[in-house]
């Protein structure tokens, strides 16, 4: 107690130093009229998506609602549809990561400690394919799924998303486990293990670190991603996730922005809460991601 | 990763791998093709195969998935390169990456710097405020933009009230600045991964380097100039190879925004593609293909070049130690 008290007054007399120059003052002020640009958005959003349709243009710069309008989020959840979107978006989210999960810690475990036939051609391809934009691969990947009879199915987007590309979780898994001394292959082959059982029980157990990183950073992409979802549900409505959703809603209900903002902050909130309860680990792992 | 074979699936004593050669190779290391099977199989069937039959569809006349299409040569090459409306798309995505990438790197930077000093308070809260949009999905904020760059919206308002409009302004549906206004959102959202970049790339900077400079009397702006900034190059070039292929990759939130609108005043090359494909009641596959095989041409132009220039920057750095 007596600890927390003098951190606490050690803390507040650091702050005080700190502000007692003027450059500091001034550069962090600055940097909060920055942040404040950064946060007014979302601010801005919540409070539309609690006001009636005209107050949103109507109140001017006001943030605060007359009355707060909880029934424009009923609206966005069940008439619009978001219920449904929301559902998908979660299984599309959930078997994207999986599957990349599950194929990178594979293919970077034998990348990473082994060598092989084909491992310096697997290296060029990947090397060159790194930076392929999405628009460069969308029409052959529809015309692939369309033939598959994937298109307007959950597999038919998982596959779309989690298959192709993310090099990068290859590579972080490749790094991780060259990394790894050797011992503790050769004692559970001792043992009498096979590959598979010293990859399953031994190799991927200890690639923890890595595989929250790959979890969340995939976790990102696959919930926020758009082209692909929207192209592959193009005729089959009820299959659009979170993202594509918000586009059709436009359309469909021009005018119901309150609605929109409500659907909006429905989409954000697991984001943001994933984000908030992992802060340091997800910046952390993009810096690692970006040191590698 | 290559340098230590340390080859665990051999028994110990089989270490000369001499003779018996590839097929014997191939048959005890069985259980590496498995594990790699997987991304073999994906990674072929959704990025080399796209890579290829792109190339091969862009030759064709091919009026939708359903159809068979048509071989017609170049000739799609040769549309294109008399459509005004491709060069309008490719002239808007260069005008997007000259004018946003900069701004996104730069401003990156200076927010970094000053975020690693130990003496800037709120640091932590700072870093979340400016990251938070990059964890928003993009078609949310082209959607929450349109509302907020509107002329009643809150910005043309603010900049009305505080004098630096006449009158009202919707940046999203004037021609003059739909693909700025694009822009400025793009920089706003990515931001802060940039920012963690270059935070990453800062704590590279050993603290001794730091402490030698404000020894030899070194203000902050020498230190910069001729310290920090050198040893920083081979991470901009890495940083801005990484931000322009996002500023290609723009669809989501420009889409979102003004659907390349208004009159293709901000169309660039993934709404060409995408609107030529899927948004045209006659399909153009084969015409659109044609504009991604340019489109990804460009792109490994760009990604080519900056590679060569890191490669130059790490000689350079390298002859400086």
């Amino acid at each position: 107690m007596r600890r927390a008290v003098a951190g606490g007054l050690a803390r507040a007399q650091g702050w005080r130093r700190v502000f007692a120059r003027p450059g500091n003052t001034m550069t962090f002020l600055g940097l909060l009229l920055l942040g404040v640009m950064w946060i007014y958005p979302f601010i801005w959003l919540l409070s539309a998506s609690l006001k009636t349709q005209p107050e949103i243009f109507g109140s001017g710069l006001g943030l605060l609602p007359d009355q707060p309008i909880w029934e424009n989020y009923a609206r966005a959840w069940t008439t619009v549809g978001f219920d449904r979107y929301f559902l998908n978006t979660v299984i599309i989210t959930g078997g994207t990561v999986l599957l990349i999960v599950v194929r990178s810690a594979l293919a970077g475990y034998v990348l990473g400690r082994y060598k092989f036939i084909g491992k310096k051609v697997l290296i060029v391809v990947f090397v060159v394919t790194f930076f392929l934009p999405e628009g460069y691969t969308i029409i052959p990947v529809v015309q692939l799924t369309d033939q598959l009879g994937l298109l307007n199915t959950y597999l038919g987007v998982i596959l779309g998303l989690g298959a192709g590309g993310q090099v990068a979780a290859t590579l972080l898994y490749a790094g991780y486990f060259s990394g790894l001394p050797k011992e503790l292959e050769e004692s559970a082959r001792i043992d009498g293990a096979g590959p598979f059982r010293i990859f399953a029980q031994v190799m991927l157990p200890l690639s923890w670190p890595i595989t929250a990183t790959v979890v969340i950073l995939n976790f990102l992409f696959a919930w926020n991603t758009y082209l692909l979802p929207l192209v592959f549900t193009l005729s089959e409505p009820a299959m659009r996730t979170l993202a594509v959703g918000m586009t059709a809603f436009v359309g469909e209900y021009s005018t119901d922005w309150s609605g929109l903002a409500a659907a909006a902050m429905i989409s954000l909130v697991p984001v943001m809460a994933v984000f908030i309860a992992l802060q340091r680990k997800f910046v952390d792992s993009i810096a690692g991601a970006v040191k590698q | 990763m290559t340098a230590d074979p340390t080859r665990l699936a051999e028994p110990p004593g089989a270490t000369a791998r001499t003779s018996g050669g590839v097929l014997r190779r191939l048959r005890k290391d069985w259980w590496i093709y498995l594990f790699l099977l997987p991304t073999v199989l994906g990674y072929g069937a959704y990025t080399v195969y796209p890579l290829v039959a792109s190339w091969w569809f862009a030759l064709l006349d091919w009026p939708g998935f359903a159809d068979q299409g048509t071989f017609i040569g170049i000739e799609n090459f040769e549309l294109l390169f008399a459509d005004g409306l491709f060069w309008n798309s490719f002239r808007h995505s260069l005008v997007f990456l000259v004018a946003a990438v900069p701004l996104r790197v730069g401003l990156a930077l200076f927010l970094a710097i000053l975020l690693n000093r130990k003496q800037t308070p709120f640091k932590g809260l700072l870093r979340t405020l400016f990251f938070l949009p990059v964890v928003t999905t993009g078609a949310i904020i082209g959607v929450a933009f349109t509302l907020l760059l509107d002329g009643g919206g809150p910005i043309s308002l603010a900049l009305v009230k505080s004098g630096l409009l006449d009158s009202p302004v919707n940046f999203v549906a004037d021609t003059g600045t739909s693909l700025f206004a694009g822009a400025a959102v793009w920089v706003w959202k990515w931001l802060g991964i940039t920012m963690i970049y270059w935070l990453a790339a800062l704590q590279t900077i050993p603290q001794d380097v730091h402490e030698a400079a404000m020894l030899d009397g070194a203000g902050p702006g020498r230190e910069f100039r001729y310290i920090t900034l050198p040893l920083l190059v081979p991470f901009l070039v890495i940083i801005t190879l990484i931000d322009t292929v996002g500023a290609l990759n723009v669809f989501d939130l420009m889409y979102t925004l003004t659907a390349g609108g208004p009159a293709f005043s901000s169309e660039v090359i993934e709404i060409f593609i995408y609107r030529t494909a899927f948004g045209a009641s006659v399909p153009q596959l084969g015409y659109a293909s044609a504009a991604a095989v340019l489109f990804g041409l460009i792109t490994m132009g760009l990604a080519v070049a900056q590679a060569v220039g890191l490669r130059w920057a790490r000689r350079a750095t390298g002859g400086m130690k």
